[in-house]
């Protein structure tokens, strides 16, 4: 039986091996955990779980097997949490649509009808007033005009996202992929600067022989520091619902970076930088970081990058209060100013292709807050801004 | 015989179990958590409770794995081969051992910390798993295999500032020591501080936790500033009155020093405090 929990724990994608599987069960036929269940879960995460940001995943895949859940559908089911669902979905609402809402019977009830349609139906629908699927008006589904809509999956259709919520759209960018990134490193190595700090720990051969030379043959040894890179790199990634086609793209970039550099901090954001930041999209409720300790924190060494495709609303860079996830006090325009008073190599990398960005406003407006340093995310725009950033 | 917290240390049920699993299966126990949650402590009430010494391996940026076995230093030898010394025709006489080789040596089995592994090198982590995982490693100096003669209970504490490589994990048992609840705190408290008056505390988590709350802050106060704090609290005797007045405008608490530790922080709280002022101003 507990393979089916091994098995559960795969599907979940939480990264166990057969061999902690086995420690596993040596820690059972030690009766470490002997009739309780209590005592197994403890033994259980302590065993196949090394991260803390997995531990959700583990409760939720725990849970299903414990409740005897057989078919993979249960435990994705189990992936939508009904408290974000309700709490958070609230929060985005103005009150005109929460209005609206009632004429449904509420959220409670708008969930339920979702839950219910979504049974009810099988097949994949288009337009329409009544079931889930895309460009209708009934209130579920993608890129439809009901007030009230509850977005699934899909892309947005013009790029501009309006309170998504998917799944997949909030994953941390996965940086185990390693194809195709070499290319990726190439490039980031122009931003390598080597330096000599710390302790003295390696043997300096060229002064250990001036120098004893100089002691009559009498052997002076001389020691220096190691040799570091020493480039200090801040990236920020958008996870808004119009990256979604460059996801690909960006996590070979995050990738190549994250072993590319030692000093690499890295954040999100979503579509644009306001008061907040995360670090990990899985906690992102929970755990944001505000920009001004950013600001605060990192010092002007620092090289920032920043990946997004700058394809939004004007009104979200420009006026306060234009973000789509609250309301925000101060304009986007305003952080990205500060940003780059403070770090003066800063770059833009833009997943869409170049010849795109004359047709969206919004990517010009953030050029010229960049001071045009954007640069498309493909090699040549990469070893352009490594060569700015390094300059 | 199992590990179920000391007199000075709250072991939650989580934390017992990761320990007397890893201690079981003799195998490393990753420790990781918020600064000041007792990961340190842990190994040395660990020690203290299953009545073992301890030996405590504290890394920094520049610890390499070799360091932890054995060091062989040439230089000497040079030095004492221009002197003529006799030692010189002994390469063991300049083999050092490392915190590693004398665990291993050790005739009883004792307990290695290996402290912030998180602060060496990236690769350090690697360089290791061979010698935590078999407990015994090569020198090659004088070719002899130096092997545990009891496997010596590991704890190694993280602080997460570098991940460490997947290969290393899985051959630990992890623990995450989530910030302590009320309720923890509460016996933590009464741990250290067993005469502090109840109303004393009650205030003080309160004034604590909101401090915790406080956004923009550097470094959050933890356990072991909450701790410190409370130790100054009693000396000063401060009338629980000031921690009970709880007036947003004099949102700075009484021997602030202790919870925060950094000057930005004290000056995000007053500024805080400020902004609190002027708007009652304002109401008025």
């Amino acid at each position: 039986m507990l393979i089916n929990f091994f098995q559960t724990l795969k599907k979940l994608e939480i990264p166990v091996s057969v061999k902690e599987f086995l420690v596993l069960l040596e820690a059972m036929q030690a009766r470490l955990a002997f009739g309780s269940v209590d005592d197994f879960y403890l033994l259980a995460r302590s065993c196949l779980v090394k991260d803390e940001k997995y531990f959700d995943r583990f409760d939720r895949a725990f849970s299903a097997w414990f409740k005897d859940l057989e078919s993979l559908d249960d435990v994705l089911n189990a992936l939508v949490p009904e408290e974000w669902l309700r709490a958070e979905f609230e929060k985005y609402l103005t009150p005109e649509e929460r209005e609206q809402i009632k004429s449904l019977g509420g959220l409670d009830k708008l969930l339920e009808e979702f839950r219910k349609r979504l049974e009810e139906q099988e097949k994949r629908h288009s337009g329409g007033s009544k079931w889930i699927g895309t460009g209708g008006t009934s209130p579920f589904g993608n890129s439809g005009y009901h007030p009230e809509g509850i977005r699934v999956g899909g892309q947005g259709r013009n790029g501009r996202a309006v309170k998504v919520w998917e799944e997949r759209q909030y994953r941390n960018l996965d940086d185990s992929i390693h194809l195709g990134t070499r290319n990726i490193k190439v490039a980031l190595k122009r931003l390598r600067k080597f330096a000599r700090t710390g302790a003295d720990e390696e043997l300096d051969m060229d002064d250990t022989i001036y120098s004893t030379a100089k002691n009559a043959g009498f052997l002076d040894i001389k020691m220096r520091p190691e040799r570091h890179n020493a480039v200090k790199v801040l990236v920020f990634f958008d996870v808004g619902g119009s990256m979604y086609p460059y996801v690909r793209t960006c996590e070979e970039l995050f990738s190549a970076a994250r072993s590319e550099f030692k000093h690499l901090k890295y954040y999100y954001f979503h579509n644009f930088l306001y008061d907040f930041v995360w670090m990990d999209n899985r906690r992102r409720r929970e755990q944001i970081t505000t920009t001004w300790d950013l600001l605060n924190t990192y010092p002007p060494d620092y090289k920032v990058i920043i990946v997004g495709d700058a394809a939004m609303a004007p009104y979200e860079i420009l006026s306060p209060g234009g973000s789509i996830e609250y309301l925000n006090k101060e304009s986007g325009a305003v952080w990205m100013d500060r940003f780059s008073r403070t770090w003066r190599r800063l770059i833009w990398l833009n997943p869409t292709p170049q010849e795109h960005w004359p047709y969206t406003q919004s990517t010009g407006i953030v050029r010229e807050l960049v001071e045009d340093r954007m640069f498309p995310l493909t090699l040549e725009g990469l070893e352009e801004g490594a060569r700015y950033l390094s300059s | 015989m199992g590990f179920e917290g000391t007199d000075r240390y709250v072991a939650t049920e989580d934390l017992r179990m990761a320990v007397n699993a890893a201690v079981t299966l003799q195998r490393p126990l990753l420790i990781k958590g918020e600064p000041g949650t007792g990961k340190t402590m842990l190994a040395e009430e660990v020690a203290r409770a299953l009545d073992k010494q301890l030996i405590n391996w504290h890394i920094k940026s520049t610890s390499k794995a070799q360091q932890g076995l054995y060091e062989y230093d040439a230089v000497s030898r040079l030095r004492d081969s221009q002197l003529g010394d006799g030692r010189v025709q002994d390469v063991s006489n300049y083999i050092r051992k490392g915190k590693l080789w004398t665990a291993f040596d050790s005739t009883e089995q004792v307990v290695l910390l290996i402290d912030e592994i998180d602060k060496a090198d990236i690769e350090f982590p690697n360089d290791l798993l061979h010698e935590l995982d078999r407990m015994e490693f090569f020198v090659y100096e004088t070719g002899e295999t130096i092997t545990a003669v009891n496997r010596p209970i590991v704890i190694i504490t993280s602080n997460n500032e570098k991940e460490l490589p997947d290969a290393f994990l899985r051959r630990c048992f992890f623990h995450f020591i989530a910030f302590p609840d009320r309720e923890t705190m509460e016996r933590i408290v009464d741990v250290h501080h067993p005469d502090i008056k109840k109303s004393l505390i009650k205030e003080a988590l309160d004034v604590f936790f909101e401090v915790r709350e406080v956004p923009g802050l550097k470094k959050k106060p933890s356990t072991s500033e909450l701790i410190d704090w409370l130790k100054l609290l009693m000396a000063d005797d401060i009338p629980e009155e000031i921690l009970k007045e709880r007036d947003r405008s004099k949102a700075i608490p009484p021997l602030y020093g202790a919870l925060l530790k950094n000057e930005q922080d004290v000056h995000t709280l007053q500024r805080l405090a400020f902004m609190v002022r002027r708007e009652a101003h304002a109401d008025r």
